[in-house]
């Protein structure tokens, strides 16, 4: 494999890891604070029609952006009212969510654009256009280094870059700052932090707030950035291997990434290598390279990662003791 | 007189249909030790989660240092003055003591300094109250006696002068009693203002200087400690007059029953739980197994009444039974005559959401008193059986159609100890018999061992409660890391030998 090829397969791991990290990064929020989210898929695709949507209407992409994070705000709030408010059952609010997004999302679509659950092409202002970094032409020349800056480094959405920077943000903020504190608390043990006179139920949402914002932008990067337009089921799983990935990294902001990093290669990788021979196998089934992200999300799940140990409270509804 | 740190005025609170304090009032001076004392369910705990701001009350008014204060939630609590250290610690697990002790107390948003402050605060408050802790252990790292010391830290950290711990004691070993009591001692001497919550008469003779007795929601009486004696304590807090003393004979060992040769349990984790150890426990003899709570004691029941796998030889008269085959459930152990009093009634003694009278069958149900025919259950004998049952263990109420949650926690007890000890065992495992129960039952629960003793059977009983292995053994033995540390004969031994054997400490004498 030489260098170009190399580099061309860490372009698209960039790009193609970086809806799962934001997406991983908002689970991460959400279940650091106890509250389990299965349905960021269903944020990610309602999040993803909505900015294709708005972006094709209005024609600018930054408006489509707010449009996705604004719907999948909302599907975070109907999460919250159910699984902080209600204290009800967190995964079954999950995947409420999810079949909520997966129907209404092509409904919505067919009616405003009768492109059969699609919505049109974007195109122009109405997406995230490559930005090239500065010094490219400088340094472009340099041996090895060069080739590098310019098409591994410079050259991405400015989402990609985003969520790059979100990773040492979310650990910052959960390790060095109160209210990391009293996040990573209240997953761990609400009794606590209920005693100690905050509240569970503000911290909460505040969790699936942020949990909201980071699927929302997750979701407009595929509609607006990583594809011209929405179309039906997009998100193909992301939600989920986002989750495999949250917890393959043991909840932690910069294990998230590299796990993220493994599961966009694999999935680059799959479509790199699609149709060509193996050396000593042959041909492989496309089938078979498409396949391998899930497969590895299973064997790594089954037995890889040794014991990871959720947030305790994670999951459970929090009520006073009497 | 000066002005009470805590003065209640008629408090109120009802749940449901439930009054859990009645009108209560109560009148705390600074720097003194107050105790409240009463059977479970009497409302202590709710009175003070009232006073922490964790509920609110229907009625009545608090007063802080002569100042009337709101109180509706635990910040207010705290800005009061008032800490807090529930008997269930509120601790994050997999923090460090420094982040559990300013969770909720920082200093801005930023942790660094926070952080640096509370260290050199714990320092100091550690120097002044022999409070040590080290600041960055994690608190899953450390013992219930030093989480408590966290739990008091927190308060402290929060400048609380008025104190609050509910059954602080119930945790600890007898020395880590004792050190939590020297901590309180020297806050009390710095002028803060304790309240201490338990059912034991002993603690509340030992530390306090007034005690309030609690029943059924209502304050019965407020005395000065000094004036009063354990007898009328427990006649106050039960209503009528109670033995305290088990009155039983000597023993008069017979054969042995139960024999058990170098046995071991291993948990799922991989971890020794039981380490090699042997015992017996012969006829018409009560062995009672002493130690804090999770050294084994519970895997011990566990594998003896057949529902943890175990390696070693357990002889019941003489005839080994199965540890690891199809032999080795409870059935089995239960048909040769081995019963079994859990020590978690609600979680393994009873199903809460059946009957009464499906409960006292469990077990046995498939025993033919039971059997209409060879497909039907007999529900009506099941169903009178249990109603002879309750009358015989003066269960109340006496209705083998109630479910087993809405009987209170002694009589859930006496369900559980009447099912094992009708059935004539001739081994009674019995785990934890009064935890959770009130004084009355306790006295009857404690008869009715005494008199199966008496009988000729043999008894093994396990419990974390000092006083109770003391008054009804005539053997003890006391397990520590999941080994026995010794064996002592109760007339020959003291609370404080005992306490020092399941600190793991042998005496010279042993």
């Amino acid at each position: 494999m030489d260098l170009m090829t190399f580099l061309q397969l860490g372009d698209s791991t960039f790009r193609l890891s970086t809806p799962l990290l934001l997406a991983c990064l908002a689970g991460l929020f959400s279940e650091r604070a106890g509250i389990f989210d299965i349905g960021l898929e269903g944020k990610m695709l309602a999040a993803a029609f909505f900015s294709g949507a708005i972006a094709f209407v209005s024609g600018s992409v930054w408006l489509g952006l707010l449009a996705g994070i604004g719907a999948s705000l909302a599907l975070s709030l109907v999460h919250g009212l159910a699984s902080i408010t209600f204290r009800g059952n967190q995964l079954i609010s999950g995947v409420a969510i999810n079949f909520l997004a997966a129907g209404l999302t092509v409904v919505v679509a067919q009616d405003w654009f009768g492109q059969g659950g699609r919505t049109p092409q974007l195109a122009g202002a109405a997406r995230f256009q490559n930005i090239t970094l500065p010094f490219t032409e400088q340094i472009g020349h340099v041996p090895f280094l060069g080739p590098v800056y310019v098409e591994l480094i410079s050259g991405h959405t400015f989402i990609v870059y985003l969520a790059a920077l979100c990773v040492p943000a979310a650990w910052w903020l959960l390790f060095r700052t109160r209210f990391g504190l009293r996040l990573r608390a209240v997953g761990e043990n609400p009794a606590a932090v209920d005693t100690a006179g905050i509240s569970v139920v503000r911290l909460r949402f505040v969790a699936v707030g942020i949990c909201g914002v980071l699927c929302g932008i997750a979701g407009a990067y595929l509609a607006t950035a990583l594809q011209a337009g929405f179309i039906k089921d997009m998100t193909a799983g992301r939600g989920f291997i986002a989750l495999a990935a949250l917890i393959f990294a043991k909840w932690k902001p910069v294990p998230a990434m590299l796990a993220c990093l493994l599961f966009g290669f694999l999935e680059a990788a799959s479509i790199r290598f699609q149709g060509q021979p193996w050396p000593g196998i042959g041909r492989v089934p496309v089938q078979f390279m498409q396949a391998l992200p899930y497969v590895l999300t299973v064997i790594l799940l089954a037995g890889f990662i040794g014991r990871a140990v959720a947030p305790k409270a994670s999951g459970l509804p929090y009520t006073k003791e009497r | 007189m000066s002005t009470p740190a805590i003065e209640l005025k008629g408090i109120s609170k009802a749940f449901g249909p439930v009054q859990a304090n009645k009108d209560i009032s109560i009148r705390v001076m600074p720097g003194t030790i107050h105790g409240i004392i009463g059977e479970n369910g009497a409302g202590k705990s709710t009175l003070m989660s009232i006073l922490y701001g964790f509920y609110k009350a229907d009625a009545g008014e608090i007063w802080i240092n002569g100042k009337k204060t709101e109180i509706p939630d635990s910040q207010h609590a705290i800005r009061a003055g008032i800490g807090m250290v529930f008997q269930h610690f509120k601790l994050v697990e997999n923090f460090t003591v420094l982040e559990n002790v300013v969770l909720g107390a920082e200093d801005g948003a930023l942790l660094r300094p926070t952080l640096a402050r509370a260290r050199a605060q714990l320092k100091k408050l550690a120097e002044e109250y022999e409070l040590n802790v080290d600041p960055d252990a994690l608190i899953e790292d450390i013992g219930v006696g030093m989480q408590q010391r966290v739990e008091i830290l927190k308060s402290l950290y929060r400048q609380a002068d008025i104190l609050i711990l509910d059954e602080p004691t119930g945790v600890l070993t007898p020395a880590e009693a004792d050190h939590l009591f020297r901590i309180l001692e020297s806050l009390k001497r710095e002028g803060k203002t304790i309240i201490l919550i338990t059912h034991k008469l002993r603690e509340i003779m030992e530390i306090t200087d007034t005690v309030s007795v609690m029943r059924r929601g209502e304050m019965t009486a407020t005395v000065r400690t000094a004036d009063t004696s354990p007898p009328e304590l427990a006649e106050l807090m039960v209503g009528r007059k109670v033995l305290l003393r088990v009155e039983k004979a000597p023993a008069r060992p017979g054969d042995k029953v139960l024999e058990v040769r170098n046995l071991s349990v291993t948990d799922d984790k991989g971890v020794k739980r039981i380490k090699d150890i042997s015992f017996e426990v012969r006829a018409g003899e009560i062995l009672g197994i002493a130690g804090v709570a999770g050294n084994g004691q519970s895997e011990l029941l566990e594998a003896l009444g057949g529902y943890q796998s175990a390696t070693g030889t357990i002889l019941v008269n003489g005839q080994p039974i199965d540890l690891t085959g199809s032999k080795s459930d409870g059935r089995t152990r239960r048909d040769r005559g081995i019963a079994h009093v859990p020590e978690d009634r609600q979680r393994e003694g009873l199903i809460m959401d059946f009957q009464a009278w499906e409960n006292v069958a469990f077990g046995y149900h498939h025993r033919p008193e039971y059997q209409k025919n060879r497909f039907l259950m007999d529900h009506a004998a099941m169903k009178a059986d249990c109603e002879r049952k309750m009358e015989r263990f003066d269960v109340r109420p006496p209705n083998p159609m109630l479910l087993a949650k809405s009987f209170s926690g002694g009589n859930q007890q006496k369900l559980v100890v009447a099912r094992e000890i009708e059935r004539n065992p001739d081994l009674l495992l019995v785990g934890q018999p009064t935890r959770g129960v009130d004084i009355g039952a306790i006295e009857f629960i404690h008869q009715q061992l005494v008199a199966l003793r008496d009988q000729g059977k043999a008894i093994l009983l396990v419990s974390v409660e000092l006083d109770e292995i003391l008054s009804l053994s005539d053997r003890i033995a006391v397990m520590f890391d999941g080994q026995i540390m010794g064996e002592r004969m109760p007339a020959e031994t003291t609370a404080k030998e005992l306490g020092l054997l399941m600190a793991g400490i042998r005496g010279e004498a042993a």
